[in-house]
C-alpha cells in the first residue's frame, strides 16, 4: 500500500492535466478553489476558469450555458451545496436536457470532520441518482479518482462525481483503468460479497482480512459508478456467493445500498445488509472518530457480514 | 448640557464594550487554537458588531434564552460561530468551560451553529445565504403576535453573492419588517479572495436601497458608530434598515490583519503567542477567567 492521498487533490491535478490537451474543458467553482482543487486549473488556464462567487445555483446554470456553446464545463463545490443548494437547476438546466456538464463535488460524507453536519453531505448521492439521465460515480482512491475525471470527459452528458476531503488508502494499482457502469472485484471469495464505494472499499478489505481469520471467505465489488449500476456484477454476487451486504459513506436510504437492493431484490433475492449513516445528520468532530461513531469502521463491516451471513 | 450628561452616562459603556470586545477576541484565538480548525478572520471581523448587540443593543436573558420577548440575532454567517460562542459564554448562556469543547465530538458548539445543542442560538446556518430568510419569518412571527421584539442577522460580503439574499432582501422591503436590522460585516474579502476579485458586489449600499431598505454606513470596529446605528434603526419605520458595517477581516491581531488566507485557517501556538502578546493580555486562568 502506497500513502494515503486525497481524492480532491489528484481531482485538481487530473483537471489541470486535461486542460492542457483539451481547450474545450472550462472550470467553475464557486469560492472554494483552494479546497476542492479547482485553483490549481486556475492558475495553468485564468481565462477559462470562472469563480462565480458563493452563488452555486448561478454556477450550475452557467455551466449548462456554456456546455450549449460546445464546451465541457467542470462545476465544483462542496457536495452538500453542489447537490443541494443547486438541486434544480441541476434537475432542470443540465440533467433534463442532458448537456455535457460535469459536477465534481468534493467533501462529500461525515469525514469532512470538524465543520459539522451543515457541510456534511450525507444525502448527495441520493439526490443525484434520483434525477434522470444522470450519471453518479464515487470513486474509491487516487489512482480511481484519476481515471474517472479522463473518462467522463470521453463520455457525453451530465455527471455527478463525489470525492473527499480527507486522504483515503490507495487500493487500486497504478495501471488500472475504470470504465462507466462497471463494478470491479478487488478481492474474490465465495461466502458473501461486500460491494461498496469510496472510502468504504479500503474499509471493506481490512473487514474481509478478519473475516478470513474466522474462515470465511469475502468477495469485494468495488461499485464506483452508483448509476447506471453494474447489473450482471451484482446478481453473479448474489447467485455465487448467496449474501450481499452493502457499505457506503451516505444514508443508507438512496444510495448505493438501495441500489443494489433494488438489483437483488428484482433479479436474484437473497439476504442483503446496509451498512451505512442510519437516516441521522452528521456532526462535528475529526474524521476518525466519526467513522467510528456512525459505525463505517472496518469492524463495523465485519459485524454486518457475520450477521448477514446468519441469514444465508 | 444635554450632551454633556449623554457624554457621562455613555462614555463609560463604550470603555466597557471596548473591553468586552478584546476578551472575545482572546476568546476566539485561544478557542480556535484549542479546536485546531475553524474559521479566524470573519470571526475577528465581526467581534466589534457581536459585542455591541450582547453587551449593549439587544434585550436578552441568558438565564432563560427562550424567553418570548427577546430580540433575536441569526448568525447568517455561520461560520463565524466561535465569536458568537464567546459572546455567549461571557454572557453566561453555558459556561465558558465550554468554549474548550469547540469542533470537537458531541459538543455543544458546532462548528456551525446549531439550535439544537447550543443555549443562545436561534437557527441552524452554516450554509450561506439563508440565514436573511429565517430572519424575515421570526420579524413576520412577531409581528403576528404583537411583540415588540427585534430581529437581527449578520451576514458576510461574500454572502451577499447569494441569490437568496435578494430573494430576502425583498420580501423583507415588500412586507414592511421594521422590526428588522440587517448587518454586512463588510470585510473586502471572502475565501478564494478579495470580494472585488471574486465576484463584485458593489455598489453594495445602492442595491439595498434600490431593494426598499434603509441604508446605513458605518465603520464597524467603532463602537460608538455601532450603537448609534443600532438605535438609529430602531427609528425607522416600514422599512428594514441595512447596517453596512465597513470592517478588517482578522481585526485585531496585526497577522491575521486583512488576510483572506486566513479565513479558515486557526492561529498556531506560535501564532496565538503573538497575538496574545500584542493584545497584551495572558492566557492564565483561560477560559474561566477574564483575561483582561
Ligand atoms: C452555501 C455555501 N456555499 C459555500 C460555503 C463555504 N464558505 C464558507 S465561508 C465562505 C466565504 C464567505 O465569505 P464572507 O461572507 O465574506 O465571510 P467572512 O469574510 O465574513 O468570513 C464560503 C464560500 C458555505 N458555507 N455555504
Amino acid at each position: 500500500m502506497t500513502k494515503p492521498i486525497a481524492t480532491r487533490d489528484v481531482y485538481g491535478e487530473t483537471l489541470a492535466a486535461l486542460g492542457e490537451s483539451n481547450k474545450d474543458i472550462v472550470v467553475l467553482d464557486a469560492d472554494l478553489s483552494g479546497s476542492t482543487k479547482t485553483s490549481v486549473f486556475a492558475k495553468k488556464f485564468p481565462e477559462r476558469f470562472f469563480n462565480m462567487g458563493v452563488s452555486e445555483a448561478d454556477m450550475m446554470g452557467t455551466a449548462a450555458g456554456l456546455a450549449t456553446g460546445g464546451k465541457i464545463p467542470f462545476a465544483s463545490t462542496f457536495a452538500i451545496f453542489a447537490s443541494g443548494r443547486a438541486w434544480e437547476q441541476v434537475r432542470q438546466s443540465i440533467a433534463y436536457p442532458k448537456l455535457n456538464v460535469k459536477i465534481v463535488a468534493t467533501h462529500g460524507g461525515i469525514t469532512v470532520g470538524e465543520d459539522g453536519a451543515s457541510h456534511q453531505a450525507v444525502e448527495d448521492i441520493a439526490l443525484m441518482r434520483v434525477i434522470p439521465n444522470m450519471t453518479v460515480i464515487v470513486p474509491c482512491d487516487g489512482v480511481e479518482t484519476k481515471s474517472v475525471i479522463y473518462e467522463i470527459v470521453k463520455y457525453h452528458g451530465p455527471v455527478y462525481v463525489r470525492v473527499a476531503r480527507g486522504k483515503f488508502p490507495v487500493i487500486l494499482p497504478e495501471d488500472y483503468k475504470f470504465t462507466i457502469g462497471k463494478g470491479v472485484v478487488v478481492r474474490d471469495g465465495k461466502d458473501a460479497a461486500i460491494i461498496a464505494n469510496g472510502l468504504m472499499v479500503s474499509h471493506a478489505l481490512e473487514a474481509a482480512a478478519m473475516l478470513e481469520k474466522e474462515g470465511l471467505d469475502i468477495r469485494i465489488i468495488n461499485m464506483s459508478t452508483i448509476k447506471p449500476i453494474d447489473r450482471n456484477l451484482i446478481v453473479k454476487a448474489a447467485q455465487e456467493t448467496g449474501v450481499i451486504i452493502i457499505a457506503e459513506e451516505h444514508s443508507i436510504i438512496g444510495g448505493l445500498g438501495e441500489a443494489v437492493a433494488g438489483v437483488v431484490a428484482e433479479e436474484f433475492p437473497v439476504p442483503v445488509k446496509r451498512v451505512g449513516i442510519q437516516d441521522r445528520f452528521g456532526q462535528s468532530g475529526l474524521a476518525e472518530e466519526l467513522l467510528v461513531h456512525y459505525g463505517l469502521m472496518p469492524k463495523d463491516i465485519a459485524e454486518a457480514v457475520r450477521k448477514a451471513i446468519k441469514k444465508k | 448640557m444635554e450632551s454633556l450628561i449623554s457624554e457621562l452616562m455613555v462614555r463609560p459603556a463604550i470603555e466597557s464594550l471596548k473591553k468586552w470586545a478584546k476578551q472575545l477576541r482572546v476568546d476566539v484565538l485561544m478557542m480556535l487554537n484549542k479546536a485546531k480548525s475553524g474559521h479566524t478572520g470573519g470571526s475577528l471581523s465581526a467581534a466589534d458588531i457581536v459585542t455591541a448587540l450582547y453587551f449593549y443593543k439587544m434585550r436578552h436573558d441568558p438565564k432563560n434564552p427562550k424567553w418570548e420577548d427577546r430580540d433575536r440575532f441569526i448568525l447568517s454567517k455561520g461560520h463565524a460561530a466561535p465569536i458568537q460562542y464567546a459572546a455567549l459564554a461571557r454572557c453566561r448562556y453555558f459556561s465558558p468551560r465550554e468554549l474548550l469543547t469547540l469542533r470537537r465530538l458531541g459538543s455543544i458548539l458546532q462548528g456551525h451553529p446549531d439550535m439544537k445543542c447550543t443555549p443562545g442560538i436561534e437557527v441552524c446556518t452554516g450554509s450561506l445565504g439563508q440565514g436573511l430568510s429565517m430572519a424575515n419569518g421570526m420579524a413576520l412571527a412577531l409581528r403576528l403576535d404583537r411583540r415588540s421584539s427585534r430581529v437581527y442577522a449578520l451576514l458576510g460580503d461574500g454572502e451577499v453573492e447569494e441569490g437568496q439574499v435578494w430573494e430576502a432582501a425583498m420580501s423583507a422591503a415588500h412586507y414592511k419588517l421594521d422590526n428588522l436590522c440587517a448587518i454586512v460585516d463588510f470585510n473586502g474579502f471572502q475565501i478564494d479572495g478579495a470580494v472585488t476579485d471574486v465576484m463584485n458586489i458593489e455598489p453594495l449600499s445602492e442595491k439595498w436601497k434600490a431593494f426598499g431598505w434603509h441604508v446605513l454606513m458605518i465603520d464597524g470596529h467603532d463602537m460608538e458608530q455601532i450603537m448609534k446605528a443600532l438605535d438609529d434603526a430602531e427609528n425607522i419605520k416600514g422599512r428594514p434598515t441595512m447596517i453596512i458595517a465597513r470592517t478588517v477581516k482578522g481585526k485585531g491581531v496585526s497577522i491575521f490583519e486583512g488576510k483572506y488566507q486566513y479565513h479558515g485557517i486557526p492561529p498556531s501556538d506560535e501564532e496565538l503567542k503573538k497575538s496574545l502578546e500584542e493584545l497584551g493580555v495572558s492566557a492564565d486562568g483561560w477560559p474561566e477567567r477574564v483575561a483582561l
